[in-house]
């Protein structure tokens, strides 16, 4: 009898996993909240501020997505994530989505079953030297001590750099970016190494941040974006389209002041109208109201705003777009055509 | 001439001579300083050289720790107080940034707790102390306390939690039938099919009943206050939650493991030992990976099985095999008189647990229990490494708020102080405790 009762329970239990597997939109407009991960703490991409909300570029991924399915950015479940928990809270379910300045990898992608729906920021692994060194290029760090974080891609890369350029380098195995940042001034390694936008935030920590130079290599392809997972592409789609609606609104001039008036009546490019719902239906193609990219906008801003606003040159971090400009600008954003 | 004593001799003392003072030298501070640092060249040198470093260490510390940057609103306004004040060395500014401190104290304390509910976690730690005072301090407070005492586990996940007040007395009636069963069972069914009984109705009750009473009580009567989830825990918070349901939960457990290790009953034995074994060599951080991922793995997608109380499962696991090693130890240093002197008295097994072997053991593990508590309360910094946000994880996150990015040392010495003042107090306690249970055999 009792055999029967825990036959029957994980009977209930498979058919409630193959039901919740399939319409993640469906759990999260029952639930009213988006579980999202995000990382524990990275400058300028998530971190709580001092009443305990969370801020920063890739927390606004979340935010627009909860905009778009809920209409609410602060319907959001933010969900710190380590490096070696998030793949086992996305793919488990705990968590809708990940926003969490991961790479898009081919084994991630194709065997960690995980869907990339885009990039979100284009980085690259660069070095940080001292400037009393002297030193103008990466290939001219001949037997250097390098500082890296352990257990990382960033380790991987650097061994290949150093391997192709045929020169040799000291390792100084650290843990954390605050351990890194303690022993690069106290002078345990010559160089930093690490994708370029933590260089630039923890350069711009330090007291003489001119004392130090950011090499120009950038030795890697770092693109992070946001991920789901595999077997439910509805809910790919709609988090692929919140973010190109992010990137398309700034290719077309919608910031989140004007996105009020522009969505109030069909204008003269049929792009936005489309964008805002003013024209046709996207928004019910995705399952979503016809206004769900105008609550994007107009809860997180456009790309451009939410960069400029986190991680751009007006912040202490500083970043310049680079790569990450539109591509009519010379960058790499490039979203696809609203139609 | 007399043959008197007093003739024969020119001076005798009858009265005794006033004490006199000791030599300066071997009173007050000089004395003490005499015997305890300078006896000897070899002595006198290590107090000069240790002498020499505090001094040093101080001389570092101190002009650093007094620093004007309480009001500073991010790393570079410290900076600049720094310069202001002159605090200038050769590598830049040095003087602590206590403007972190200032700001992020409170999120250090609560983590995200909704703040108008700072009320809930505050009464209910400070119920803490009437809860455990009958426990602790059983000669100095009333008896009746006790029922508060068995009321508090109840009442302490209601208010950290919130809901329904239904679930705590849903949970509470789980124990009333375990208790009622044994009571009137053991008459009918005998004491150990009595005791197997009452578990399974127990178990029947939380399990499949208590949910849909709980709802129909809780749709007839309303009285709810404001949950608040788990993920909403944090800081110094999380930690005290962790730490005390573990350290409260553990030492039961571990009683009980302690004895079926020594238990006749071959399953039973090879049940405590197969457990404490297995978990005493796995490591924490194992463990608590095995409650963070793969538990989400196994158990079918949607069920909610919060991830605090998954940790406290695993820690007061985890303890609690320690904890029976640590009780064994005790029940090892009795003299085996003890034991027979028990049956001698005709008592049965429980009896003479309850009423000679478990209070001397456990006097004489108090050391070793209590270090195991303050092991296991600093045991739960290691959540940080599942994204959990006690006070090390959240020290990386206010890193992450890029005014504060660059600061260590600071945050570090907040949490530590946090630290040492709970975990020294159990230490004192546990020395309290000593002297009052004399647990030496003189």
């Amino acid at each position: 009898m009792k055999k029967s009762v825990f036959l029957g329970a994980l009977t209930v239990a498979g058919l409630a996993a193959t039901a919740g597997a399939a319409a993640t939109l469906d759990d999260v407009k029952a639930r009213g909240k988006l579980n999202c991960g995000v990382a524990t703490g990275v400058p300028g991409f998530a971190a709580p501020n001092a009443s305990g909300e969370w801020e920063g570029f890739d927390v606004a991924v979340c935010r627009g997505v909860a905009a778009a399915v809920l209409g609410d950015p602060t319907a959001v479940e933010f969900v710190p994530t380590t490096g070696k928990t998030r793949f086992t809270a996305l793919a488990s379910g705990e968590i809708d989505m990940l926003a969490r300045n991961t790479t898009w990898t081919f084994s991630r992608d194709v065997d960690l079953k995980f869907t990339f729906v885009g990039v979100n920021y284009y980085d690259g692994q660069g070095f940080m030297v001292p400037k009393e060194l002297g030193v103008s290029s990466a290939k001219e760090l001949d037997g250097a001590t390098v500082c890296i974080q352990t257990g990382t891609t960033t380790e991987l890369n650097l061994a290949d750099f150093f391997r192709v350029n045929n020169i040799s380098y000291e390792p100084v195995p650290i843990e954390t970016n605050a351990e890194a940042q303690q022993q690069y001034l106290a002078g345990a390694c010559d160089v930093y190494t690490t994708d370029a936008s933590g260089l630039a935030a923890t350069r711009s920590t330090f007291e003489n941040a001119a004392d130090h130079v950011i090499l120009p290599e950038i030795i890697s392809k770092e693109p992070l974006g946001p991920l789901v997972r595999h077997g439910d592409d509805e809910w790919g789609d709609i988090v692929r389209w919140s973010l190109n609606a992010m990137i398309a609104a700034e290719e077309y001039g919608v910031t989140s002041a004007n996105v009020g008036e522009m969505s109030a009546a069909a204008g003269d490019n049929p792009e936005v109208n489309r964008l805002l719902g003013t024209e046709g239906n996207l928004g019910e193609m995705l399952g979503l109201d016809a206004g769900w990219a105008k609550m994007v906008i107009e809860s997180v801003g456009n790309y451009g705003e939410v960069f400029e606003s986190n991680i751009g040159s007006a912040t202490p971090i500083g970043l310049s777009r680079g790569l990450n400009a539109q591509w009519t600008e010379g960058g790499l954003l490039y979203a696809p055509p609203f139609r | 001439m007399s043959n008197l004593h007093a003739d024969t001799v020119a001076f005798v003392r009858d009265t005794m001579l006033p004490q006199k003072e000791p030599p300066a030298s071997t009173v007050g501070l000089l004395g003490w300083g005499k015997k305890n640092l300078f006896t000897g060249p070899f002595n006198t040198i290590v107090t000069i050289l240790c002498t020499a470093f505090i001094a040093y260490v101080l001389w570092m510390l101190i002009p650093w720790f007094f620093s004007p940057t309480w009001n500073a609103t991010s790393l570079g306004e410290c900076r600049e107080m720094l310069t202001a004040a002159g605090k200038v060395g050769e590598h830049g500014t040095s003087g602590a940034c206590w403007g972190v401190i200032r700001e992020r104290w409170i999120q250090l304390l609560f983590g995200f707790y909704p703040a108008e509910l700072y009320w809930r976690p505050i009464l209910a730690f400070v119920l803490l102390a009437p809860a455990l005072a009958p426990v602790l301090f059983s000669d100095k407070v009333p008896g009746k306390l006790l029922i508060f005492s068995a009321i508090y586990p109840f009442l302490f996940p209601w208010l950290l939690w919130g809901g329904t007040i239904w679930s705590p007395i849903c949970a509470a009636l789980g124990f009333v039938i375990l208790y009622a069963v044994v009571k009137y069972g053991s008459e009918a069914i005998g004491q150990l099919g009595a005791i197997i009984a009452a578990v399974v109705a127990a178990l029947v009750w939380w399990l499949f009943l208590s949910g849909y009473v709980q709802d129909g009580l809780a749709a007839v009567i309303p009285l709810a206050i404001e949950p608040v989830a788990s993920r909403d825990f944090g800081g110094m918070m999380l930690s005290i939650t962790i730490g005390v349901v573990a350290i409260a939960c553990s030492l039961p457990l571990g009683i009980v493991l302690a004895l079926g290790r020594q238990s006749d009953l071959l399953i039973v034995k090879s049940l405590c030992v197969g457990f404490i074994e297995f978990i005493r060599g796995v490591p924490l951080i194992t463990l608590l990976f095995v409650a963070s991922t793969l538990l989400n793995i196994f158990l079918p997608p949607g069920t909610n099985f919060d991830i605090i109380l998954r940790v406290i499962i695993m820690a007061t696991l985890f303890s609690a095999a320690y904890m029976a090693e640590v009780i064994r130890g005790g029940l090892a240093a009795l003299p085996k008189g003890q034991y027979e002197g028990a049956d001698s008295l005709g008592l049965d097994y429980w009896q003479a647990q309850r009423l000679i072997i478990m209070p001397q053991a456990l006097k004489i593990s108090i050391p070793g229990i209590v270090s195991t508590f303050i092991g296991l309360f600093k045991d739960t910094t290691l959540v940080s490494v599942i994204g959990l946000l006690d006070p090390l994880g959240l020290s990386n996150s206010i890193r992450a708020d890029q005014a504060w990015n660059g600061i260590v040392w600071e945050l570090y010495m907040f949490i530590a102080a946090l630290f040492f003042l709970f975990c020294f107090g159990m230490s004192r306690y546990s020395m309290y405790l000593e002297r009052k249970l004399q647990t030496g055999h003189r």
